[in-house]
């Protein structure tokens, strides 16, 4: 090769190893925010054990003026003269809410999920799909305003609940929200079963639905299950439709016909309002540490079902 | 073709398990002739929407024989085995039009029950394609999915059917373990144990070996060899050698056309047609 070649190509060489170091950059960039993110709100949340013990987070001892002693007092009351910062109530909410609505779209979007890979033809997939990531689209402030105005009353005219806003309510709108994640994770869990598998199956005389149940539901479960609980961990971090729809009362309770607060919710509600550097302050930090420990945890286990997934499926 | 012609009812005549492939009590239509060959093909034509994949082939398998189909790649003759149990359905745009006759029923027929159908004309793969569960269950998935639910019965045919495709020595003592965990020539005839456990007259392989190791092609081989006794088997193959040890008939496709047939023995030493010996000696394909 002549010599002007090897220059040129020796250039080529240089720009292409820029480009991959810049790719790369881009590629940590979201692993070092999170980190970031991660240190700052643990760090912030640190700051509120200077003043308050990790003890408070349950409840706490407080003289009862009605009952002439000491009760144990487990509520969320940071603007009040003894400020009490029970996270009881606020994950029992979160739960409230979060549970009811993995279940309603899981049952909804594995259905779905069923029917867009193994039973919808060509044409209405094409169509069906995209109305459905559309319903991602739409903000949760939108779902929220739509559950608060239209859903609520039409749930207490249809049940006759005592509170108009009330963790039903809320999930209902919070599964909404799940719902396309759910069935986009699943359908993509159902296609990836081989077609061998389908094709192994119809060639020993199994019907559609005896291969669906018995072997491609079967060998997608873990993705599915995977969709699950990253539905699930969307459902505990939703925030604008909870702080519209569930009435924002902290209570500790399992009826889900009662108003409750999520974590998400109070963080929202309360945060503009304090003193930066104030103990509130830093209890709001203390919940979002919470809140994101659980949908990192969520996260993690899903991953880890995923790979187990591609694992087995590799053939 | 034969609806037409001197068509006789000859119910009796026919064996139990065929009866149920036709769904209801509509009269069995066959031939007359005891020696009815095991799958009659008469003017088949097979299309994938408007690109004609088969061209009018007619041919007449042999029970308790193996017959080869070989032919270069896109040659039509993975469709034609596909057609036989109708797998063709599974494929949008695949339509078939002609006779398949498998002692003496139409497979196309409306009344055909696809699902009887296909447990009567087994299958196995060119993948190996076990299910992602045990062992045991991969051989009791077809049994199960005919409604075998008693569990003696279940380890029984199991047990049956892993030895009919000598596979029982190696796997006996961890039936209940992961079927992924095999190598891919046990893994194959695992597969062959799958078809084999509902009880099969036709087996249909599709290239069975064309993925696996000399020896665990030749374990293959060997049990293709004694299946033969009691199956009619039909094997794709792209393997010359392979064609010529382990079938008796031979069927040479090219471009969707049935070039030739006739036994092996003939088609490997003396072909009617220049085609065929071009193939077979290599000088094509």
């Amino acid at each position: 090769m002549p010599t002007k070649q090897s220059l040129t190509q020796k250039n080529i060489r240089l720009s292409e190893r820029a480009i991959e170091k810049i790719l790369l950059l881009a590629g940590i960039s979201s692993v070092v925010l999170i980190g970031l993110i991660f240190i700052f709100l643990f760090k912030e949340a640190v700051f509120f054990f200077q003043t308050a013990s990790p003890f408070d987070l349950i409840g706490k001892w407080v003289y009862d003026e009605w009952a002439s002693k000491n009760i144990f007092n487990m509520m969320w009351q940071a603007v009040s003269k003894i400020p009490k910062y029970s996270l009881v109530p606020l994950i029992c909410g979160s739960f409230l809410v979060a549970f009811p609505a993995t279940l309603i779209s899981a049952v909804i979007g594995i259905g779905c999920a069923i029917y867009l890979s193994e039973i919808a033809s060509n044409k209405t997939r094409e169509t069906l799909k995209p109305t459905l990531e559309l319903l991602a689209g739409i903000p949760s402030v939108v779902l929220g305003f739509f559950m608060l105005a239209v859903v609520a009353t039409v749930v207490q005219n249809l049940l006759g609940t005592k509170f108009r806003l009330n963790a039903f309510v809320g999930s209902l709108g919070t599964a909404l929200c799940v719902l396309p994640i759910i069935i986009t994770i699943s359908e993509d869990a159902l296609r990836a079963v081989p077609k061998e598998l389908r094709d192994a199956s119809y060639a020993l005389g199994a019907t559609k639905w005896q291969t669906i149940f018995g072997t491609v539901l079967p060998a997608a479960i873990s993705g599915i299950s995977a969709a699950v609980i990253l539905g699930f961990g969307r459902a505990l971090g939703e925030t604008m439709i909870v702080v519209m729809a569930t009435g924002n009362a902290a209570l500790i309770t399992l009826n889900i016909f009662s108003s409750v607060r999520t974590m998400t919710a109070n963080i929202a509600a309360e945060l503009g309002a304090v003193a930066q550097g104030s103990e509130h302050y830093y209890a709001l930090f203390v919940v979002g540490s919470v809140l994101f420990a659980f949908t990192f945890i969520l996260n993690i286990f899903s991953e880890i079902i995923l790979s187990g997934m591609r694992r087995k499926l590799r053939m | 073709m034969d609806e037409q012609n001197n068509v006789e009812m000859l119910e009796e005549r026919v064996s139990p398990s065929l009866k149920k492939i036709v769904k209801e009590k509509e009269p069995l239509v066959t031939h007359q002739t005891d020696l009815l060959p095991k799958i009659n093909v008469q003017n088949l034509n097979v299309y994938y929407h408007t690109t004609q994949a088969l061209k009018q082939i007619e041919i007449q398998i042999k029970p308790q024989r193996v017959t080869a189909l070989i032919g270069p790649s896109g040659c039509g003759k993975s469709t034609f085995l596909r057609t036989l149990n109708r797998m063709n359905d599974t494929i949008s745009g695949a339509r078939a039009e002609g006779t398949v006759m498998i002692d003496g029923v139409n497979i196309f027929a409306p009344n055909i029950n696809v699902v009887a159908l296909r447990r009567l004309v087994g299958m196995v793969f060119q993948k190996s394609n076990p299910f992602p569960k045990s062992i045991f269950d991969n051989v009791a998935y077809g049994l199960r999915v005919h409604g075998i639910k008693d569990s003696n019965n279940l380890q029984e045919r199991v047990e049956e059917s892993l030895i009919k495709s000598a596979l029982w020595e190696e796997v006996k003592d961890r039936l209940h373990e992961s079927a992924m965990a095999l190598s891919g020539g046990q893994q194959q005839r695992l597969c062959i144990a799958r078809a084999l456990a509902v009880n099969p007259e036709i087996v249909l392989m599709d290239e069975p070996a064309s993925a696996l190791d000399p020896i665990s092609t030749a374990k293959i081989e060997e049990l293709i060899h004694v299946l033969k006794r009691d199956y009619t088997i039909v094997i794709v193959t792209h393997n010359m050698q392979q064609a010529a040890r382990v079938s008796d008939w031979t069927a040479y496709f090219y471009m969707g056309s049935l070039v030739e047939y006739g036994e092996t023995k003939k088609i490997f030493t003396a072909p009617d047609k220049k085609e065929t010996e071009d193939y077979i000696t290599g000088r094509f394909g």
